[in-house]
C-alpha cells in the first residue's frame, strides 16, 4: 500500500511539473505575461516616438543599467508615447532635470534609455516626471532627411 | 520471377503489419473510455512510462539549452545581435527541439522498455492467460499504457523546453553575460504563445500517440521468442525515430509554412 501511495504521489509531481513547465513557458518566455518584478521607484518619461524600445528594455546612465522599462503607454490627451521606468532604488541621486533619451545598442541590437544627469539640486524620486527627452532615431526618417537635404543641396548649386 | 515474387510477398506484408496496426490502434481507443474506471492502472503506467523518464529528459533539455545558448551567442555575437539570443533559444526549443527531442528519448526510454515488456508478455503467454480468463488484454495491459505514453509526453516535451530554456539562460546570461533584460523582453515579444507553444504542444501530442502506437503495437505483434522480442523492441526505437522525425517535416510544413 506504500508503494502505491508512493506511486502516486510520484506521478502527481510530475504532471504537476509539466504544468509548471508549460505555465512558465507561458509566463515567461511568450508574450502572454502582464507582469514583471523589479524592485525601484518609477519615473517617467513621454516621447514623440519610441521606436523598437519594449517592456524590459534597460535604462542605462552612463552606459551602466540602472533600471529597466516597466510600462509603455500611449497617452491621447498629449499624443506622446508615456514610458514608465523603474529605477534601482541605490541609484537614488539622479538630478530632477535629467534628460532621456532612446538609443541603440549596436547597428540590430535592441534599444535602451540612456539617461544624462543634469545640473539640479534636487533628485527624482517616485513618481516624477522626466521633462527632457529625445525620441528614438527611426532610420527611414534620417534617410529621409538625408535625401532631402541632398536635394536641397543640389537645387542650391544649380 | 522469383525476386519478384519476393518483392510482392514483401509488399502485402508490409501492407498487412499497417493494417493490422490501425485495426490495432481501433481497438486500443474502444478500450480506452473504460479506463478511466480503473485509474490505478493509468497511475501506474504513468509512472513507468513518464516518471521515469523525467531525469533523462531534464538533463539532456538542460544540456540542449546550454550548447542552443552558446552556440547562438557567437553566431549572433558577429552581427552585434546577441540581445536576440532567447529568441533564439526559446523558439528552437518551443517550436522543433522541445517536442522532437522528447519524443526521440522517449521512444529510446520508454517506447523500447513497452515494447519489451509487452512482447515478453506474449512470449510468456500471459496475455493468452488473460484471454482464457476472459480479461481483455487490449484494455487491461495495452490501453492503459497508450494512454499514459499519450499523456506523458506532452508533460515530458513541455519540461524539456522550460529546462532547456533555462539552460540557454544560465550560459547566454550567467556565463556570457547577455543582458537579461533583454533576453527576457525580446524572448517574450517574438514568442507567441498560441502559434508556437501551442503549436508545440500539439506536435508532442502526436508525438505521443505515434511513438506509443508503435511502441505497443510492436510488442503485441512480436514473434513470441526472445529473438522476436529483441528484434520487436530494435524496430520500435527505429520506426518511432523516424515517424517522429517525418512527422515533424509535415506538422511543421503544416503550422509554420504558408502551404
Amino acid at each position: 500500500m506504500q508503494n502505491t501511495r508512493l506511486v502516486e504521489t510520484l506521478v502527481g509531481v510530475f504532471v504537476a511539473a509539466g504544468f509548471a513547465a508549460l505555465f512558465m513557458l507561458a509566463m515567461k518566455v511568450s508574450n502572454l505575461n502582464a507582469f514583471s518584478n523589479v524592485e525601484g521607484y518609477e519615473v517617467m518619461a513621454k516621447f514623440d516616438n519610441i521606436g523598437g524600445l519594449k517592456v524590459l528594455s534597460s535604462v542605462s546612465v552612463s552606459g551602466v543599467r540602472i533600471g529597466r522599462v516597466t510600462s509603455i503607454a500611449y497617452d491621447q490627451e498629449s499624443y506622446l508615447a508615456v514610458v514608465t521606468m523603474t529605477i534601482d532604488p541605490k541609484y537614488n541621486r539622479l538630478p530632477t532635470d535629467t534628460s532621456a533619451s532612446i538609443f541603440t545598442s549596436g547597428l540590430l541590437g535592441e534599444q535602451y534609455i540612456g539617461f544624462e544627469p543634469g545640473g539640479e539640486e534636487a533628485f527624482l524620486k517616485e513618481g516624477d516626471i522626466i521633462s527632457l527627452t529625445q525620441s528614438a532615431m527611426v532610420m527611414e526618417q534620417i534617410i529621409g532627411q538625408f535625401l532631402f537635404s541632398k536635394a536641397s543641396e543640389g537645387s542650391k548649386a544649380e | 520471377m522469383n525476386s519478384l515474387q519476393q518483392l510482392g510477398h514483401g509488399t502485402l506484408t508490409a501492407f498487412q503489419r499497417l493494417g493490422r496496426a490501425h485495426l490495432f490502434l481501433f481497438a486500443i481507443l474502444a478500450g480506452t473510455p473504460s479506463l478511466l474506471l480503473r485509474l490505478r492502472l493509468l497511475i501506474q503506467q504513468i509512472f513507468s512510462v513518464g516518471v521515469l523518464s523525467l531525469v533523462i529528459t531534464v538533463v539532456a533539455g538542460l544540456f540542449v539549452g546550454m550548447v542552443l545558448g552558446l552556440q547562438g551567442y557567437y553566431t549572433l555575437v558577429d552581427f552585434g545581435a546577441e540581445d536576440s539570443l532567447g529568441v533564439m533559444v526559446a523558439l528552437s526549443l518551443v517550436r522543433e527541439l522541445g517536442p522532437v527531442v522528447a519524443a526521440l528519448l522517449f521512444a529510446g526510454r520508454a517506447g523500447s522498455a513497452l515494447t519489451a515488456e509487452i512482447g515478453l508478455m506474449k512470449a510468456t503467454e500471459q496475455l493468452s492467460g488473460m484471454e482464457m480468463m476472459a480479461v481483455d488484454p487490449l484494455k487491461r495491459v495495452i490501453a492503459p499504457r497508450f494512454l499514459a505514453g499519450v499523456l506523458s509526453l506532452p508533460l515530458l516535451a513541455a519540461i524539456f523546453s522550460a529546462v532547456g530554456v533555462m539552460g540557454g539562460y544560465f550560459v547566454g546570461v550567467g556565463v556570457l553575460g547577455v543582458d537579461e533584460g533583454a533576453f527576457w523582453s525580446q524572448m517574450q515579444s517574438r514568442v507567441d504563445f498560441d502559434e508556437d507553444i501551442m503549436n508545440g504542444v500539439i506536435k508532442s501530442i502526436v508525438f505521443g500517440v505515434v511513438v506509443t502506437w508503435v511502441a505497443v503495437f510492436e510488442g503485441y505483434d512480436a514473434v513470441p521468442t526472445s529473438a522476436g522480442v529483441s528484434r520487436a523492441t530494435t524496430r520500435t526505437v527505429v520506426y518511432a525515430s523516424l515517424a517522429v522525425l517525418g512527422l515533424d517535416f509535415v506538422l511543421t510544413a503544416l503550422m509554420f509554412g504558408e502551404i
